[in-house]
């Protein structure tokens, strides 16, 4: 089993990224299972139809000790597998706290297997924002996620985001197994998007595994709470993801990321970011 | 090591070679921090020392938490309010009942709570989601179950994490319930020892307790006596001598008080402070809000104890008072001379060391001086510059980064309350020679050469004992073992092991007679630590066990008593 964590900067694509791309290997017959590590409980949301999903702490709170996998596990698009973590309401409790007792419980349940006992050829950790806190970081430390692929743009604060993570995961690649996989390219269209993220890749030791264009067509699905693959199998930015999911199934590029200081990161904005 | 080694004649060392010792087995990085920390005494002269900073890592210290200062110290004894503390299950466990500050009620329908240990029991779920809802389950339950005056709500670590507003919750609860309800941010990371507790904690008594009762005084002579938690009965015995003098004591801060009392504290005349370093917050505020002046005392050692008493008797200008005083002080001296004759023969030049507190380590001095010891070396746990320097350096303490995470408050004059006869008062007493806010700290009133150690450390402590060999070292139960293992008695001086009252002259006789037994008792020379061989084949053996011979005929004579117990059945 492949066990794969999506981090980026907020707001950057990740969850949509994650479903649309698992969307991708299950059609192609992979067994995936997605963990959604975020209180807001909304990574499932395109592979189940909607927010149908009860999330693992809510369970944990309303049943007690007495939780069953079926409880906390929905099947949703073409067999793939999702689980919400769930966390507290905002401004209260501890949210980090809340994924490793997550993750804790679905190990217990012996979540990493499909409803027929068959392994798992993959489990994607959809984790929410930045590494911000110890919690945060939960599935990349002890091996819980082994192979970390960073959504990002051409736009700065993704940049700095995707190198501040490259970090988190340099901290943990040094004690454990976990390595940088790639960054995705979820694009807004900035100038010279892909050729920089291209360089900014390669500065960092690692490859942009895949360059995603922005298409209306995504938010068109979003709407209809499908993925792209599920709502128009037939549009060009269904090859895209399907190319995507492709890349990461092929993908043998795994290494311990080299982050960059901020001068270097500034100096690659200058010499891509402006057209002139 | 054993007796016989600590009683052969060593290479004197001087204090600074002393130091070298400790030191020199310190990484450089850390021994140069140390180095701060220990000082030379000169009386004359006083150094400046490192205090009230980060304990380094690795080494074995014995200070506490914040939250430790906060509820165990300050507030814990407070004894008709319940104290409920909001964190997982082990602080509130582990901080019941260990400080043996004693309280009874005193009147039919009085409470005391001391005996309950009350927590809020926070699990993974709170952790999670937040421990706001649970907390404010527990102040229900115990309202609904016990009724009390007032409830306080301590924060252990956790509920710094994760956010939980405690002092939200105790707002709505006091609404809900109409009863005094706070809390404290005493989480306890939030500062280097349990001083930043104490500190939280006079400002919790300060805002939500002190001035609730305006209450006037009738009695000529009020004053409050803080920074005295009655361990072993020590505040039992203060108000009984200042009873017989004349003096009403209208709150201690906090041994064996109750809510009521604490709220009427503003009323007194005087303040007289005990600990200096747990309390002086409080003082400095009331003065601030309400006028009242205040003065250092220090009722442990029979001197100490006339000494501070005259000093109350002058700050009320009454000839009546002053004369009574006297008498007291004549009729106690005279009961307590026996004992202190009798255990100043035999202990005379004995040597002590003292680690402990923020003020104990200071006072305790004063009873062994009183039977003719020497104190060699002494420093407290947690206390700052000003309780060893004395509080002439305040304006110069640095104040660092952890200091400032600590709330100063703004305290200004009460418009209607504040008393300035008292401030007319005071300018003509100190007029006349009368100080007030006069703490001196430790160090000038110990010797020249005597090694003053701040925060000290098990290997340092071991150091000592080994170099110089004291008779005596009074200090807390996280040494207590590692000096008796050594051969060397050890008091506590925290909790007084199973002992006390040692305040004033009644409590004075009990810790002569209690320093002369563990001085001489010959338990001692019968400890042979296993890996030490002494008998005859190389086996182990302890110096003083039975001969075969004796222990056979102990056999029989056990065994014939079992047959008699058994016929007689």
């Amino acid at each position: 089993m492949r066990k794969v964590a999506i981090y980026g900067k907020g707001g950057i694509g990740k969850s949509t990224t994650t479903q649309n791309t698992v969307a991708g290997l299950v059609e192609m017959g992979k067994k995936v299972m997605v963990v959604g590590c975020d209180p807001k409980a909304d990574s499932t949301r395109l592979l189940l139809g909607g927010l149908a999903q009860r999330s693992v702490l809510d369970t944990l709170r309303e049943e007690g000790e007495d939780v069953e996998l079926a409880d906390i596990r929905a099947g949703g698009y073409c067999q793939s597998l999702c689980v919400e973590s769930g966390g507290p309401e905002p401004g209260v409790g501890c949210a980090g706290r809340g994924i490793i007792t997550s993750i804790n419980m679905l190990e217990q349940l012996d979540a990493y297997k499909t409803e027929a006992g068959d392994p798992l050829d993959y489990v994607f950790y959809d984790v929410l924002g930045d590494v911000v806190c110890g919690g945060f970081a939960m599935p990349i430390r002890e091996g819980k996620a082994e192979e970390i692929y960073i959504v990002c743009s051409g736009e700065m604060m993704a940049m700095y985001a995707a190198n501040n993570i490259s970090k988190g995961i340099l901290k943990f690649a040094q004690s454990g197994v976990v390595r940088l996989g790639g960054l995705i390219c979820n694009s807004r269209k900035v100038d010279n998007e892909r050729e920089m993220i291209e360089q900014f890749a390669k500065q960092l030791g690692t490859q942009m595994i895949h360059f995603v264009p922005r298409d209306n067509d995504v938010q068109r699905a979003e709407i209809n709470r499908k993925t792209v693959i599920e709502w128009n199998p037939e549009c060009p930015q269904a090859d895209e993801y399907r190319a995507l999911a492709n890349a990461i199934d092929g993908n043998d590029m795994f290494v311990v990321p080299k982050p960059l200081q901020m001068d270097q990161l500034e100096k690659l904005l200058m010499d891509f970011g402006l057209m002139d | 090591m054993t007796t016989e080694e600590t009683s052969c004649d060593a290479p004197e060392l001087s204090a600074e070679q002393l130091k070298e010792e400790m030191l020199k087995d310190y990484p450089s990085k850390t021994a140069k921090k140390r180095a701060k920390q220990m000082v030379v005494n000169d009386p004359d002269a006083i150094p400046e020392i490192g205090a009230n900073s980060r304990t380094t890592p690795g080494l074995i210290t014995q200070r506490g938490c914040t939250y430790a200062g906060c509820r165990g110290v300050v507030i814990g004894p407070i004894h008709d309010i319940l104290h409920i503390t909001h964190g997982p299950i082990g602080c509130g466990y582990y901080s019941w009942l260990t400080r043996r500050n004693m309280a009874k009620s005193v009147n039919k329908g009085d409470t005391n709570y001391l005996q309950y240990a009350m927590s809020t029991d926070m699990l993974e779920e709170q952790i999670v989601f937040g421990g706001e809802k649970k907390l404010k389950q527990a102040i229900q339950e115990a309202y609904d179950i016990f009724k009390p005056k007032a409830i306080s709500i301590y924060s252990t670590c956790p509920v710094g994490l994760i956010g939980d507003d405690v002092h939200a919750v105790a707002k709505e609860m006091k609404e809900t319930l109409g009863i005094n309800v706070f809390a404290f941010s005493c989480e306890g990371y939030r500062g280097v020892s349990q001083s930043a507790g104490h500190h939280i904690a006079n400002n919790g008594v300060f805002k939500h307790i002190v001035g609730l009762d305006d209450t006037p005084q009738t009695h000529p002579y009020t004053i409050n006596v803080l920074g005295e938690y009655n361990i072993g009965g020590d505040s039992w015995e203060i108000d009984a001598l200042l009873r017989k003098c004349g003096i009403h004591v209208v709150s201690t801060l906090s041994g064996d008080v109750n809510y009521e009392q604490i709220k009427n504290a503003h009323t007194a005349h005087l303040n007289t402070i005990m600990c200096h370093r747990s309390i002086n917050y409080m003082a400095e505020m009331m003065e601030k809000k309400f006028g009242i002046p205040w003065i250092k005392v220090n009722f442990i050692g029979a001197d100490q104890t006339a000494k501070s008493l005259r000093k109350v008797a002058a700050f009320f200008e009454s000839k009546e008072l002053s004369d009574r005083v006297e008498e007291v002080i004549a009729q106690e001296m005279a009961a307590l001379k026996p004992v202190r004759d009798e255990v100043t023969a035999r202990c005379k030049g004995k040597k002590a060391a003292l680690f402990v507190g923020g003020s104990r380590a200071h006072h305790y001095q004063d009873l062994f001086k009183d039977m003719g010891m020497e104190v060699l070396s002494a420093g407290y746990e947690f206390a700052h510059r000003d309780d060893y320097e004395g509080r002439a350096v305040l304006p110069n303490i640095k104040v660092d980064a952890d200091s400032r995470n600590i709330e100063e408050l703004t305290v200004e004059e009460d418009p209607q309350r504040f008393r300035s006869e008292f401030v007319d008062k005071k300018k003509r007493l100190e007029d006349s020679g009368f100080t007030f806010s006069d703490y001196n700290g430790m160090m000038t009133e110990m010797k020249k050469n005597t090694l003053i150690i701040d925060d000290i450390s098990h290997h340092e402590i071991e150091k000592l004992i080994k170099l110089w060999k004291p008779d005596i070292i009074g200090s807390g139960i996280k040494d207590k073992f590692v000096v008796e293992k050594m051969g060397i008695p050890c008091k506590q001086l925290h909790s007084y092991d199973y002992g006390g009252p040692y305040a004033v002259f009644t409590g004075a006789a009990n810790f002569y007679r209690e320093v002369d037994r563990m001085l001489h008792t010959k338990v001692w020379q019968f400890v042979v630590p296993p890996w030490q061989k002494t008998g005859a084949n190389g086996a182990a053996k302890p110096r003083y066990a039975p001969s075969k011979d004796k222990r056979e005929k102990a056999n029989e004579a056990w065994k014939k008593n079992a047959e008699a117990v058994e016929e007689a059945a």
